[in-house]
């Protein structure tokens, strides 16, 4: 691509070349050259994910060469001893992120139902805006508050009630101390609402208002309305869902600071856990030796790889019926 | 009316009143934490806060170094990234409009989507390993990194409202494509850019995770780039997760300090745009 043809080639009428009707269709010089250099930047950013992959790869390679596929499957995480597993950080990512999900797909359904198919103008206008701004809050801050004002109220009133009515559950069993996976689930559930809720708003807003007469001419009452106009918005409703999935999979400081950072796997919620993100954010300043640090990169390459699947499924997903109707992805 | 006509009209304002409920929690949520911020915050802040370093327990301390630290970042992190978000979004809406430009926009959509602490770890890989000491340059490549891939979309999104009859206009008049898009539909878009790009700052002033090994932080005031520096979040999260009632306060103050630079650009955006949408 860096041969830009000389100034003559492309005044010259005679040889249109294939290369001068990619690099610019009007035949102008300034096109050529403007065309080139934002497609090398464009070309930039395909350079930096394939950059990523090689540059994580590189440096997780003595710990891919040391446990190979067993470091999916162990548990033991000791660096003294120079074990490394990722199994209890693979297990407190996917289990935060599904109590996160569980929570947050009810409401985030309920407020963009709320928003597109209920509320007037003058109110939908301001609450969207306000529910956006919970997606504006750092992550720092949400763990911040998690720690000094969710944690305690979750150990003192949530988690002994929940104990006490489904105690016989070993979901809810052990020692209440207010930080631990189902902490770290809420705070999620919270900072995925805002997200999941804007990409189901858009693919609403993108179901055609002749599926809602048609509905309502039926005479379906306002809810059987609404369950057609979700029908018809199903996959996209799942994009989004998998986009907060992505989004909860790789959060970092929010859960590092409520999840109690303990490497173990236990179906108590109750009890510490420990995720990817986590154990990279809390450890890799700390960790001594080549092999420490390359586990850590390798625990951020299985991050990258799973995040950037999740996206692209979701993608796919939110553009296939936001496209068909003109509608603009708006989400972050 | 029968009664199962009865049932479902009940249904129905159950189900409609539930999601009403819905966003009443959200926007409470949003309001305690808001509120509970301003009310804890408020107690420590004051000038000498504001512009002392950190110091010991029990010896006061501020957050000025970190407010510094953070200007500095964001200030870098724009240098680098706004001129490639930008130019990756025109190159979206302008130019690559066939298969090319459908696999740079999915990159995009993804690099959006890639966990923050993950591009930490790769500047780490890629910067701080070369250089071979934490610095403010790494902190800012890693946060350039993050806004890239926002600034592009939403540079692509105001490019595309620019009507086409501007570009034919300017192209019949003989304007070769360049000078229409640098001097014709960029700046139809520019006040459009420019909240795109406020609302990509005031998203990455609120990271911490890619900062944690590539600005590391620190106690002293400094603007060098090839020196590890302070930011307020990374100041955040030492102060929150230390046993000290004072540091938590500290937290709790920068917090105030952080939400209010966060919260006042989101609104400003909002105020400005709340015609186009």
């Amino acid at each position: 691509m860096s041969a830009v043809p000389q100034n003559e080639r492309f005044h010259s009428n005679r040889t249109p070349s294939t290369w001068r009707r990619v690099l610019s269709p009007t035949g102008n010089t300034g096109d050529a050259i403007f065309r080139v250099l934002m497609f090398l930047v464009a070309l930039l950013m395909v350079g930096i994910v394939v950059a990523m992959v090689i540059a994580l790869s590189a440096d997780s390679l003595l710990s891919i060469r040391q446990f190979g596929f067993a470091f999916l499957r162990s548990q033991q995480w000791d660096p003294v001893k120079g074990e490394f597993g990722a199994l209890p950080f693979i297990y407190g990512t996917v289990a935060s992120s599904l109590i996160a999900l569980l929570i947050s797909v009810p409401f985030s359904l309920g407020i963009a139902i709320f928003l597109v198919e209920q509320a007037p103008h003058y109110i939908s206008r301001p609450v969207g805006f306000l529910v956006e701004l919970l997606a504006a809050i750092p992550s720092v801050v949400y763990g911040l508050w998690g720690i000094f004002v969710l944690a305690p109220f979750l150990r003192n009133y949530i988690e002994p009630a929940l104990a006490s009515v489904l105690g016989w559950l070993p979901l809810f069993k052990g020692t209440i101390t207010g930080i631990g996976l189902l902490t770290g689930g809420i705070i999620l559930a919270i900072m995925v609402t805002p997200i999941i809720s804007a990409v189901v708003r858009d693919v609403l807003a993108a179901v055609p208002g002749s599926q809602r007469e048609a509905a309502l001419a039926l005479g379906a009452t306002k809810w059987e309305m609404i369950r057609v106009v979700l029908v018809n918005g199903a996959p996209g409703i799942a994009g989004a869902v998998i986009l907060g999935l992505g989004r909860a999979l790789g959060e970092t400081m929010a859960v590092t600071m409520v999840i109690g950072n303990r490497p173990q796997i236990s179906l108590s919620l109750f009890e510490p856990s420990y995720t990817i993100a986590s154990a990279i954010a809390n450890e890799f300043t700390e960790a001594t030796g080549d092999l420490y640090l390359s586990a850590l990169v390798e625990l951020g390459l299985i991050l990258f790889l799973v995040t950037f699947v999740v996206n692209g499924i979701a993608r796919v997903l939110v553009w296939n019926v936001t496209r068909k109707t003109g509608g603009v992805g708006r989400a972050a | 009316m029968n009664t199962s006509d009865r049932i479902r009209r009940a249904n129905s304002a159950l189900m409609t009143g539930l999601t009403a409920l819905c966003t009443l929690l959200a926007v409470g949520a949003l309001l305690i934490i808001l509120s509970h911020i301003a009310w804890q915050g408020i107690g420590s802040l004051n000038f000498r806060f504001l512009t002392d370093v950190p110091r010991p327990v029990g010896e006061g301390g501020g957050i000025g170094n970190a407010i510094l630290g953070s200007l500095v970042l964001l200030l870098l992190s724009s240098a680098f990234g706004l001129p490639v978000g930008i130019s990756v979004g025109v190159y979206l809406s302008e130019i690559g409009r066939g298969r090319v430009g459908g696999v740079v926009r999915f990159i995009v959509d993804t690099l959006t989507g890639i966990p923050s602490i993950v591009t930490g770890v790769f500047v780490y890989a890629i910067v701080v390993l070369p250089m071979k000491h934490f610095s403010a340059f790494a902190g800012g490549v890693a946060l350039a990194l993050i806004m890239v891939p926002i600034v592009a979309r939403t540079t692509e999104e105001m490019l595309k409202l620019v009507p086409h009859s501007l570009r034919e206009g300017a192209l019949a008049l003989g304007a070769p494509q360049w000078r229409v898009i640098l001097g014709v539909v960029i700046p139809a878009a520019a006040p459009g850019i420019a909240t795109g790009a406020m609302l990509a700052i005031a998203r990455i002033s609120g990271e911490t995770a890619p900062l944690l090994f590539t600005a590391f932080g620190s106690r002293f005031f400094s603007t060098s780039l090839n020196e590890p520096i302070a930011s307020l979040t990374v100041q955040i999260f030492n102060y929150a997760i230390s046993p000290y009632d004072e540091w938590h306060a500290q937290a709790w103050a920068a917090t105030l300090v952080l939400m209010t630079l966060v919260l006042g650009i989101n609104i400003i955006v909002r105020f400005l745009t709340r015609k186009r949408f």
